[in-house]
């Protein structure tokens, strides 16, 4: 038994002064390995008699187990050693930059989305047409006889005459969507036109390239009323807060009766705010669909009524996020598209708030 | 249209304010620009009488005044010769902002050589009422008390308002319009003064004959003799100025007054300079001198006014110099005609003329106005000049009056949702000159001044804007019966998630001109002469862009001007191949700039493959697969011959060209540095294949054996795509390689001149069973084969 205590005593030592795993694995075999001195001690169990067996076979297990879970209790302490003595090593100037660089949406093309999903929600869906056009869709269809006046209000691009004669027009306005779409479609019709319009006019607040978007309504019982009602619940979705509106009188050729729209809007240093204050900025026009428009698309006016409106997304755009000059968004500056941009991971919807 | 409140009230009976006026307008559809009261602007001056003068102690020219103003009595030094004692004068306190000088006056009493003075006394100039600058104004003191208003104390309290005219309503060219709409909104009470026909003297001794009836289908005219030419009153020439017009004579202002007052146009001719009949006929090529100093040649589109001798004027637009009125014309032809509007159109476009006649006359002057015109004109020449006048005569014929409208009165309501009764409507359509016969439906004629109406919309127009938009009630509007369909399509759907994308990967979106410069659309394979601008808004945007890179291109070499260099943008936006609509198609182009990078971390500069990356990205957002698109080469020329490619599904259908630019064609458009670039073409992606209705996804297969690796090295010859070995691997056995790919390209040591090895991870996914080592060796085999064929050997 004394024979027990000294060999446990002894490997005790051994391990505790163990300086590494090496050492610790060369204590384990002289130990328990299969030539172990623990392990010839088991073998001497064979020898003994039953009487002696039953005292040193479990002193024998016990001293084997003792010795394998000093073992153990050393490597983990020595494993924790080496990882930390590696961890030391294992540094890294966490102030290094990183380059996470992200761009920009450009802020009219944000502007359209939060109208689509603004009038999305009201039923509306998007129609789309060409940027060239002819005289039928961009003037006569839309009650602009020739001579008229008020042709000579839209400052038409027109390109190269053609073999025949035939000289095709920039669109003034997106208005030609809404022909194409009456043409093409049978009411009830429900549709905005957002894209690119063209006026050879430039300056502050006028580029010969702009935005709109026109929405057109053609359904039996669609009155006035109804026009009112979807651009006040437009206007103020769209500016995110209550917006007080004024509609007054004015005169489109495609329309009848025809209309402007005013919001209240107040000064404060550069800045405009909308919705609030004493004075009325106009944002867009409107009206009932003129007759003449509906049989030039082959509807009966008789039966048939709607109404159409329009406005400009670049300055709605200017209104809403406060870029002071309209020139600006076309100049690709990447410092200005940087400043007014939207993050891509934005996508306006009514759930979570338009912008 | 600029009219003053003084002469809207010759019209109109109103108690109304200024503002009470501009709201109602602006209610009934005039829409007012601006309203500008010459007495705001002169609110800080006042009546002082001067009451002794004395010469200043140290300057000659200098008076010490002793001042009694509103603020008590001051001493003022001025440098005025009429400065004396007796007279009223146009008094300016310390700090008043003196508007002919734009400068503010002191706070502080300034010494003037030695004298202080409290304020000024100012002249007609300093206060912007006139051009005399010889003085000061000088007023009676009896009739002006001290602290009066100057703006009241000379009579200029009078706003003037000017509003936009929209093209439907000529009339409102005219005073007396506007008041009989703000009469039928309520302001009051229209009292217009009735033109009185004058009897002739003696018959008409000018003949007029009309040869183009289409042009000038009627001329009213009269001869007055004896008149005497001259400055126009002090009333009529206030009038004009008023409004912006610069008096000439007196015959000439009473034609611009009747311009104003009833948007009747005229033309007074000196009869002693015309020959024989006055013969209105197209004209024949012929020049002459115009009234506005301008000398114009009018061709057989264009209506002269012409006399035996040849041409004397454009009819309805300019007169001409060799028959006008000056002072001393004693005999006149006073015209009042009606001219075709698109014949006035035409030519005054062509000629790039502009008057207030033709202004009126392009948009329709009223019918029933021509022997009105001439009969007022005479009341005021007969008034003003003297003289006697003739019979009046018409040639030609007066236009029939507007035609009826059968109106429903239901219709109001249906196209507005007002309820107003047949009253209300009748009422509002009497007020505004239309005739109302009541009936099933209404029979309402149209005066002839309102030719804008001409079915019943027209109408309804009229009654809810004088009843007023403020009092149409908003409904929103009901929402559409059903299951809602995506209100966005395919494409718009798929270009916001790659534009998302492209800018997730660090690219800023622009918005650029359709338009590019012609030089610049060649370079890019464009700029047909069907693609250019007939009247571009400037020499440098003449030509629709075949591509949109060309402004990204430019404005990322601005920005490197500016000092930022490394420009990442991409555009969506349209490019143009011809001026039908199926010409037009969607792109989406990117550009980054070669710049080089310092990144302590071995980020290098972006090149032809980072454009690949963003094209790809941009696809994959799309929806499309990109897994299988195919390489080709683009078809344009200013890509870089080695250095771009093209993604394509199949031999045709092309969805991206890719790479670095052509440095001619950069070095052309003026970019230095290297760009790579893309441009994708949205709209060619094929909508996805539709399987059923039911948006579930196939069932997801997992395989449940370990997936085997290999790895292979082949040599190629240099000019091999590796997507070709890459391919060839991956068909040796569709069932079992789930994946190859590239993972070291060597060339050097141990490879042939000429030649590269590709080294690719093959991995091999078994469904059924785990591969025996005879299974992979067997697929081993099929893979070397195949890239064999594909001029891949292994690599021993």
């Amino acid at each position: 038994m004394t024979d027990i205590a000294s060999v446990k005593d002894k490997y005790s030592e051994q391990i505790t002064g163990a300086a590494d795993l090496k050492m610790l694995d060369d204590i384990r075999v002289a130990a328990l390995g299969k030539k172990g001195e623990v392990s010839m001690m088991m073998r001497g169990l064979g020898q003994m008699s039953p009487d002696e067996k039953k005292v040193m076979g479990p002193a024998l297990n016990g001293l084997k187990n003792e010795i394998a879970a000093l073992i153990e209790t050393r490597k983990s302490a020595l494993e924790l050693d080496a990882m930390n003595a590696a961890l030391a090593s294992e540094t890294m100037d966490m102030s290094l930059p990183v380059n996470i660089s992200t761009g920009t949406l450009h802020p009219v093309q944000q502007v359209m989305e939060e109208m689509a999903v603004i009038f999305s929600d009201m039923g509306f869906t998007v129609a789309e047409g060409p940027d060239i056009e002819d005289d039928f869709h961009n003037f006569a269809a839309l009650n602009f006889p020739p001579g008229h006046p008020a042709r000579d209000m839209h400052d038409t691009f027109f390109m190269t005459p053609d073999a025949d004669g035939e000289q095709k027009v920039l669109r003034t306005h997106t208005s030609p969507v809404q022909i194409r779409t009456m043409i093409n479609q049978k009411p009830p019709i429900r549709i905005i036109a957002p894209g690119r319009t063209y006026r050879c006019d430039s300056d502050q607040t006028h580029t010969p390239m702009f935005h709109q978007v026109e929405g057109l309504v053609i359904e039996e019982g669609t009155h006035m009323g109804h026009l009112k009602g979807v651009l006040m619940d437009f206007v103020s979705a769209f500016f995110e807060t209550d917006v007080d509106v004024q509609f007054r009188p004015h005169h489109f050729p495609f329309t009848e009766p025809s209309a402007e729209m005013d919001v209240r809007y107040e000064r404060d240093g550069a800045a405009i705010k909308i919705g609030q204050g004493d004075k009325w900025m106009e944002i867009l026009g409107c009206g009932m669909v003129h007759p003449n428009v509906l049989r030039a698309c082959g509807i009966d006016p008789d039966i048939y009524q709607g109404f159409a409106f329009g406005m400009g997304v670049d300055r709605l755009a200017m209104l809403k996020y406060g870029m002071p000059d309209l020139r600006d968004m076309f100049a690709g500056d990447t410092r200005w598209l940087g400043h007014y941009g939207f993050s891509p991971l934005l996508q306006a919807n009514l759930a979570t708030g338009l912008s | 249209m600029k009219f003053t409140l003084s002469w809207l009230k010759e019209h109109l009976e109103t108690d109304a304010t200024i503002d009470e006026i501009v709201e109602a307008m602006t209610l009934a559809g005039l829409e007012v620009e601006a309203v500008e009261n010459p007495a705001e602007k002169l609110a800080d001056f006042t009546i002082a009488h001067v009451t002794h003068t004395e010469k200043h102690p140290d300057a000659d020219k200098l008076t010490v005044c002793t001042v009694d103003t509103h603020e008590g009595t001051k001493t003022i030094v001025c440098g005025a010769p009429n400065a004396r004692a007796g007279i009223a004068v146009a008094y300016a306190g310390l700090g008043t902002y003196i508007p002919g000088l734009d400068f503010s006056l002191d706070k502080k009493p300034r010494k003037i050589r030695g004298v202080e003075s409290f304020g000024m006394m100012c002249s007609t100039r300093e206060l912007e009422m006139g051009e005399d600058h010889d003085g000061i104004l000088e007023l009676d003191p009896k009739d002006h008390t001290i602290g009066t208003p100057i703006a009241e104390a000379v009579g200029m309290n009078d706003p003037v308002i000017d509003f936009e005219v929209t093209p439907n309503r000529p009339d409102w060219l005219g005073v007396n319009s506007i008041a009989r709409d703000l009469a039928a909104a309520g302001l009051g009470t229209i009292i217009t003064p009735e033109i009185k026909p004058i009897k002739g003297a003696f018959p008409c001794p000018q003949n007029v004959r009309i040869e183009s009836t289409e042009a000038c289908p009627a001329f009213a005219a009269r001869v007055i003799k004896g008149v005497k030419n001259g400055p126009s009153p002090k009333w009529l020439r206030d009038k004009l100025k008023a409004i912006g017009l610069r008096p000439i004579s007196a015959l000439v202002d009473i034609t611009n007054y009747v311009t104003y007052d009833r948007a009747r146009p005229l033309h007074f001719y000196d009869r002693a300079k015309l020959s024989g009949d006055i013969i209105v006929r197209m004209g024949r090529d012929e020049k002459f001198e115009a009234l506005d100093k301008n000398s114009y040649t009018a061709s057989d589109q264009d209506c002269a006014i012409c006399d035996e001798a040849g041409i004397v004027g454009l009819g309805g637009i300019v007169g001409g110099e060799s028959s006008g009125c000056d002072e001393t014309t004693t005999e006149i032809v006073i015209e009042s005609a009606y001219f075709d509007p698109l014949t006035i159109r035409r030519t005054a476009k062509r000629l790039g003329v502009t008057s207030d006649a033709k202004y009126r006359f392009e948009r329709g002057v009223d019918t029933g106005s021509l022997v009105d015109g001439v009969e007022l004109a005479t009341q005021l020449v007969l008034d003003i000049c003297g003289g006697e006048a003739s019979d009046v005569i018409v040639a030609g014929e007066i236009p029939a009056d507007p035609s009826a409208i059968e109106f429903d009165p239901m219709l109001n309501e249906r196209l507005t949702g007002m309820k107003l009764s047949h009253d209300e409507m009748k009422d509002i359509l009497e007020s505004l000159g239309f005739g109302v016969k009541l009936g099933p439906l209404w029979t309402v004629t149209v005066p002839t001044f309102r030719r804008d109406a001409s079915e019943g919309p027209d109408l309804v127009e009229e009654i809810a804007r004088i009843h007023g938009y403020h009092n149409l009630d908003a409904v929103s509007l009901p929402p559409l019966p059903g299951r809602r369909e995506p209100t966005a399509t395919l494409t718009q759907n798929r270009t916001r998630l790659a534009r998302r994308a492209l800018a997730q990967r660090g690219m800023s979106e622009a918005i650029t001109w359709s338009f590019v410069l012609l030089d610049h659309a060649k370079i890019f394979d464009g700029g047909d002469d069907q693609m250019r601008l007939d009247n571009p808004i400037s020499s440098d945007l003449d030509c629709m862009r075949p591509s949109a890179l060309i402004h990204l291109l430019l404005a990322g070499q601005r920005n490197a001007d500016k000092g930022y260099p490394g420009a990442a943008l991409f555009e969506l936006g349209p490019v143009y191949r011809g001026t039908e609509p199926e010409d037009q198609a969607l792109s989406i182009a990117g550009m980054r700039r070669i710049e080089t990078i310092r990144d302590w971390a071995g980020n290098t500069a972006p090149d032809a493959l980072s454009a690949k990356a963003d094209a790809i990205a941009a696809l994959a957002a799309m929806g499309a697969n990109v897994d299988n698109l195919q390489i080709g080469k683009p078809m344009g020329s200013y890509w870089h011959p080695g250095r771009s490619g093209r993604l394509q599904m199949g031999p045709k259908n092309i969805l991206a060209d890719f790479g670095e630019l052509h440095p001619a064609a950069l070095k052309a458009l003026g970019i230095e540095g290297r760009v790579a670039a893309f441009e994708i073409w949205p709209e060619n992606l094929p909508a996805p294949r539709k399987k059923s209705v039911s948006k579930a996804k196939a069932a997801l297969e997992l395989s449940e054996f370990m997936p085997v690796h290999k790895d292979f090295a082949f040599i190629v010859p240099e000019s091999t795509n590796a997507l070709d070995l890459i391919k060839a691997a991956k068909s040796a056995d569709k069932a079992l390689i789930t994946d190859v790919s590239l993972f070291d390209i060597y060339q050097g040591k141990g490879i042939e001149d000429g030649h590269k090895s590709l080294a690719i991870d093959v991995t091999l996914t078994p469904k059924d069973a785990t591969l025996t080592d005879k299974d992979i060796e067997i697929v081993m085999e099929k893979i070397i084969a195949g890239v064999a064929k594909a001029g891949g050997v292994l690599r021993g």
